[in-house]
């Protein structure tokens, strides 16, 4: 698969309406619930996810991600390409056509001078843009004329959908945000909250953390849709009643990211009402090894703190034998059926798509070896010579400390990692911190995920969008977190490797889809056969719809509402 | 409860031995509160030698055996990784009923202290009361997180990883829940002082230490022995949802509270995961409660020898 | 009584503001970052810069002085304005206390959950009243008879199942097997015609029942336990050898002076109808004040937990005081003066 035909087939896609020719609003009421509930329907000013797909409804970007990841043009003509002129030979530009005739919600009509305000808007040093790193590398940005735009980059951009592409970075209204600009724009409450935009609905009444209520958009483009006249939007409480509400209940059509245990959501599908959908794109659940010392009698500039030197590495952990024996005593088959059944998959790689960078190199992994595990690690020097069931060396006792965030399926995955890490001869004592602690950005808090006070820790990671580098770039070596960088950083794991520094420099420059995928398989696999990472299970996005309703695509490369515009009743 | 009976135990003793004899005669002629000790004794027996007969770990994952229903090998059935839920009930009250009773001495000792302070001496009331409204109205979410970043760490290196866990969580909650009894009590000794029986004790000298433990706290028994079974439940479930906020035990630590949280998504499909920890914290509650009556009674020297 | 009131009321006053002040520093303390809910994908720069356009990086003690200029200056200027439409000074620029994760002024936010919080909390509260207060005086009054026994087995049930067990229950039972009632709760729904009425009936019924419940067994235990005390009084044994009738002696003299307990719990309760009942409505969807709480301590909107804390405070100092004058009507022998 070329970008080129992706891109193609992306565009065809669109024209083809799947639903039967309907009639806008025929289908009454669309209930939506999501048990987190939007807090703004400004993506720009809250970059969580359930923000990011409520207000996808009302705002769009020039181009979003298709179910399949593919680039479909939404109020742009056409994807622009190097073929077709769109991109400069140089890659430093790219210039995009509007649809002619777009109108906004109020009536008035679209232009560039549109697109051009959303990056000021979001570029404002004193905004707090939440998705300000989708405008990172922007030299200009101008409207041409009325229905062009023209992005100038600082460096070559060999992947340069990223400012207004996607639904995390959508197009405002100039006239509407005009004076919301910078410090102001928090102050802009009915703005923020009613944005006007060129979706399928617009905003009747916005309750904070609470419901949405939106009609149909009377100036949208397609004049047969949406199907629906209005839509509930929903928010609060669990997961697990949330996928009651559709599969038993049927009070509502729709129910987004439910992760239960899978033997409960099956049984609850089995009810007959509705039924359950998964979509894979780049979250892997994974274990982070510590390539630090994260002894709590070392000093706050010495616990967990990366050395340029290697020095102050992991006493146990910087050996490789222990980190592939750790590994290899791991079942990510089990691990997956029991955590998550359909809605993932094992895996043993941290870049497990799209499919064009997925490595089969490393596949061995999904087979439990515990004799294996202790061979490696008698080979290590690792021996239970006092017959504790523990392992030692040196008199010192093979045994870690495993940390994650609280949440169910984590802790059931800790007691099963325990287990079999107990098989081959290694202690772990487990701990469980709040979610808001764990991945809260305090430098003052022992407990983030980013300062690793403990040997391992497990977390989910994924990248938006469908190109890798930004996210492969992750694991350079000047990116762990330290206190010189208020313990900011993506390298969790410390890992450092010159050659894999080398290698992000070399796909930052890189064009062309196929060599692309080709470093960024290589760079998966340095990181996967020194065991820097163990990965787990690449999880999918999970959601129910009732029966009575179709059109619905799951995506999890944008947003799971992206065609919301063509789901319609079942009659 | 212990706390309550033990002021007015050294002034009776000195008398004569026959009282608590009589008590204890009194007590047992309680129905319910005999059938009260004996189900609180099974529970504790139960727990703490059960597994001595039900061998299973209850922290072994049997992968082949999920979500089993009940056999001989697992008598209660198996949760969805595979561990025994009847030694995982076992074990978990082990904990529960520590946590729970050491949790509400403490809460009701506190709490009684400061009502009677509060009540008795006028000067103490107003700055006692004004701390208990701070207490009521701190964000107990927010000062549960300050407290793990402030003492978990020197907790856990001064006692180890469990038992500097435990004296946490004792002492969390019960310095979060002693306000309500206080308040009660407060509220009690204000009436209770200006009784007859209280003014006469004063007007022939008796001491102030003497009127608290001889008059005041026999009489406001009741009420705190309401406040301990109530105590008992709270702590309980308190401990559980300590766990969400990484304060409570290990995720590998079982505890009734948990277990009935981590259950509750599987009420229809294994039922047993949330009706053997339910039930062995409710007949902890009502056996505790029933024994709380008896005592009140055979301590109320009107009722006793009626 | 009067005199004691008053003084109570400007203690009140110094009492509040160290409140204020510590609910702050225990928030700021607290390890929680408003950025932390964004997804991964999010680089640490960005949410550098979210904070800082918060006001995070101010000094602890000028983000103390802001909060409590704009609570206790901008924003009863805010509501004396929109009630009378006069404008005072510079409205337009008069900074208003603004949630973090909303970023909408946090009293416009109570002020939506209100309505569905009165009801739904408030009634439960009523209810458990309602039923706990004849509980409690038949159980005392008729001890060791068969009603008491199954009153104290159903309010030990109440008490020791959390409401997480027995929402969950309820919805199980009465919306998924029965399908009698909703499990979410509609907070758009308008009351205007009959059937709008019964719907919002049906809606109110299993999280007012859940709550009802877990209250009703409290109180009733203290009820019951404080008429047990009264019953045997000499004052009891007089008032009966006077000849008086039964129903006046127990309730009119017995229960008046078993209410002190009762007076207490319920005053504490109070409070809690406004602070809502983060498990039940997180349970229902109701989404009430409860709901409102938990989500910004889970988002560390320290602006809107502060402001809700505190509003708890005042009604918590407030119903203590007015405890504290009932039992002097209950008793007149208490004396404050």
């Amino acid at each position: 698969m070329r970008l080129k035909t992706l891109l193609m087939a992306g565009a065809a896609l669109t024209l083809v309406a799947p639903a039967a020719m309907a009639e806008r609003g025929a289908d009454g009421q669309l209930n939506i619930i999501y048990w987190q509930a939007p807090s703004t329907m400004n993506p720009f000013l809250s970059g969580g996810t359930k923000e990011v797909e409520a207000s996808s409804m009302v705002i769009e970007p020039l181009a979003r991600f298709s179910d399949t990841g593919e680039i479909v043009p939404i109020l742009a003509e056409s994807i622009p390409t190097t073929d077709n002129g769109g991109v400069s030979a140089d890659l430093r530009t790219i210039t995009w056509k509007l649809k002619p005739g777009l109108l906004w919600s109020d009536g008035t009509p679209v232009t560039a001078a549109d697109g051009v305000f959303t990056y000021e808007y979001c570029t404002h040093p004193e905004g707090g843009c939440a998705q300000s790193s989708y405008f990172e590398g922007i030299a200009s940005m101008e409207a041409v004329d009325d229905l062009t735009l023209k992005i100038t980059f600082t460096e070559p951009k060999p992947f340069p959908y990223t400012a207004l592409v996607g639904s995390e970075s959508p197009i405002i209204q100039k006239s509407q945000f005009e004076n919301c600009i910078g410090a102001r724009a928090p102050e802009c409450t009915e703005q923020n909250f009613n944005p006007i935009g060129t979706g399928p609905f617009r905003v009747t009444e916005f309750r904070a953390n609470d419901v949405i209520s939106l009609e149909a958009n009377p100036n949208y483009r397609d004049p047969a849709k949406p199907a629906f006249a209005s839509v509930l939007f929903k928010g609060g409480g669990d997961a697990e009643s949330a996928a009651r509400s559709v599969l038993q209940t049927g009070e509502f059509d729709y129910a987004w990211n439910l992760q239960i245990s899978p033997e409960v959501l099956t049984e609850m599908e089995a009810a007959g009402r509705g039924k359950v959908v998964v979509a894979f794109a780049t979250s892997v659940e994974r274990i982070h090894v510590n390539f630090t010392n994260p002894d709590p009698a070392l000093g706050p500039d010495e616990r967990s703190v990366w050395k340029e030197d290697g020095s102050n590495a992991h006493p146990i952990l910087s050996d490789i034998r222990v980190r592939k024996a750790l590994s290899m005593a791991i079942d990510p088959v089990i691990l997956t059926e029991i955590g998550y059944g359909p809605t993932g998959r094992p895996t043993c790689n941290v870049l497990p798509g799209p499919e064009i960078y997925a490595s089969t190199a490393n596949d061995a992994c999904l087979v439990q070896d515990i004799e294996g595990a202790k061979a490696l690690l008698d080979e290590a020097g690792w021996i239970d010579s006092d017959g504790d069931g523990v392992r030692e060396k040196d008199g010192k006792e093979l045994s870690l400390l495993y940390q994650t965030s609280t949440n169910a399926v984590r802790q059931q995955f800790q007691s099963l990692i325990k287990q079999w890490w107990g098989e081959i001869g290694v202690e772990t004592e487990l701990r469980n911190i709040s979610a808001s602690v764990f991945f809260g950005g305090d430098p003052a808090s022992p407990d983030t995920f980013q300062k690793f006070y403990a040997d391992v820790e497990m977390y989910t990671n994924n990248f938006s969008g469908v190109d890798p580098e930004a996210y492969m770039a992750n694991w350079i070596c000047n990116k762990a977190p330290r206190p010189s960088t208020q313990w900011q950083g993506e390298n969790i794991t410390r890992w450092c490797n010159p050659e894999y520094d080398a290698l992000a420099a070399e796909f930052s420059k890189t064009a062309g889809l196929e060599a692309r995928a080709d470093i960024a398989k290589r760079m998966n696999d340095m990181l996967m056969q020194d065991y820097a990472m163990i990965p787990l299970v690449h999880r999918g996005g999970t959601s129910a719809h009732a029966n009575t309703l179709a059109g619905v695509k799951i995506n999890d490369w944008d947003s799971e509402l992206w065609n919301i515009a063509d789901w319609h009743r079942v009659k | 409860m212990t706390d309550a009976t033990a002021g007015a135990a050294p002034v009776a003793q000195s008398r004569h031995r026959s009282l608590w004899g009589d008590v204890w005669r009194q007590f047992r002629a309680h129905r319910g509160a005999m059938a009260g000790v004996a189900v609180f004794g099974f529970i504790v027996i139960a727990v703490f030698l059960g597994p001595l007969i039900h061998t299973v770990d209850p922290q072994y994952l049997d992968l082949r055996a999920r979500n089993a229903p009940p056999s001989w090998a697992h008598p209660f059935g198996t949760d969805n990784v595979g561990r025994d839920i009847a030694a995982q009930v076992m074990a978990g009250g082990q904990t529960s009923l520590a946590v729970g009773i050491a949790a509400m001495a403490i809460s009701i000792a506190l709490g009684a202290f400061i009502g009677v302070l509060a009540g008795y001496f006028k000067l103490l009331d107003g700055a006692l009361m004004r701390l208990t409204d701070l207490f009521l109205a701190l964000p107990i979410l927010p000062l549960l997180l300050v407290i793990i970043l402030l003492f978990r760490d020197t907790l856990r290196s001064a006692f180890g990883p469990e038992g500097g866990i435990f004296l946490l969580i004792v002492v969390v909650i019960g310095i979060t829940s002693w306000m309500q009894t206080a308040r009660i009590v407060r509220g009690e000794v204000l009436a209770l002082k200006e009784r007859e029986f209280v003014l006469a004790a004063k007007s022939i000298g008796t001491r102030e230490r003497r009127i608290i433990t001889r008059h005041l706290l026999p009489n406001v028994l009741s009420p705190i022995l309401v406040s301990a079974t109530i105590g008992i439940a709270n702590a309980i479930i308190t401990e559980s949802s300590l766990s969400f906020l990484g304060l409570g035990f290990p995720p590998d630590f079982p505890t009734w509270g948990r277990l009935l949280y981590d259950g509750k998504d599987f009420l229809t499909l294994t039922p047993g995961r949330v009706i053997w920890p339910g039930l062995a914290i409710s007949l902890t509650v009502l056996s505790v409660n029933f024994i709380g009556d008896g005592l009140r009674d055979a301590l109320d020297p009107r009722i006793r020898g009626r | 009584m009067f005199r004691y009131a008053m003084r109570r009321l400007l203690v009140s006053i110094p009492t509040l503001l160290a409140i204020s002040f510590i609910i702050f520093a225990l928030l700021d303390l607290a390890p929680s970052d408003p950025t932390a809910n964004l997804p991964l994908t999010i680089p640490p720069e960005v949410r550098e810069k979210i904070r800082a356009s918060l006001g995070m990086n101010e000094p602890f003690i000028i983000r103390y002085l802001l909060w409590l200029q704009q609570f206790l200056v901008n924003e009863p200027l805010n509501m004396i304005e929109q009630w009378t439409g006069w404008t005072i000074g510079d409205s337009e620029n008069r900074l208003r206390v603004i949630s973090w994760a909303t970023r909408s002024p946090v009293v416009d936010l109570i002020v939506e959950r209100m309505p569905q919080t009165l009801w739904v909390v408030g009634m439960s509260y009523v209810v458990a009243v309602l039923i706990a207060v004849p509980i409690g005086v038949i159980s005392a009054y008729r001890q060791y008879s068969w009603f008491d026994q199954i009153g104290t087995f159903v309010s030990m049930l109440g008490f020791s199942i959390p409401t997480f067990f027995t929402g969950l229950l309820f919805i199980v039972i009465f919306s998924v097997w029965l399908g009698w009632l909703p499990s979410i709760y509609d907070t758009t729904l308008v009351v205007d015609s009959w059937d709008s009425f019964m719907a919002q009936v049906r809606q109110m019924i299993m999280p007012t029942m859940v709550l009802a419940l877990a209250n009703a067994s409290q109180i009733s235990r203290f009820m019951r336990a404080s008429m047990l005390d009264n019953l045997n009084q000499d004052y009891v044994r007089t008032a009966r050898a006077k000849g008086m009738k039964e129903r006046t002696v127990v309730l009119l003299h017995v229960l008046r002076n078993s209410l002190i307990p009762v007076v207490t719990v319920i005053a504490l309760g109070v409070p809690t109808i406004f602070g809502g009942a983060i498990i039940t409505e997180q349970i229902f969807r109701v989404n009430g004040i409860g709901a409102l709480l938990i989500v910004g301590i889970e988002s560390a909107d320290i602006p809107l937990v502060q402001t809700l804390t505190f509003i708890f405070a005042i009604l918590i100092v407030l119903f203590n005081l007015i405890a504290d004058l009932l039992y002097g009507i209950l008793d007149p022998r208490i004396r404050y003066d």
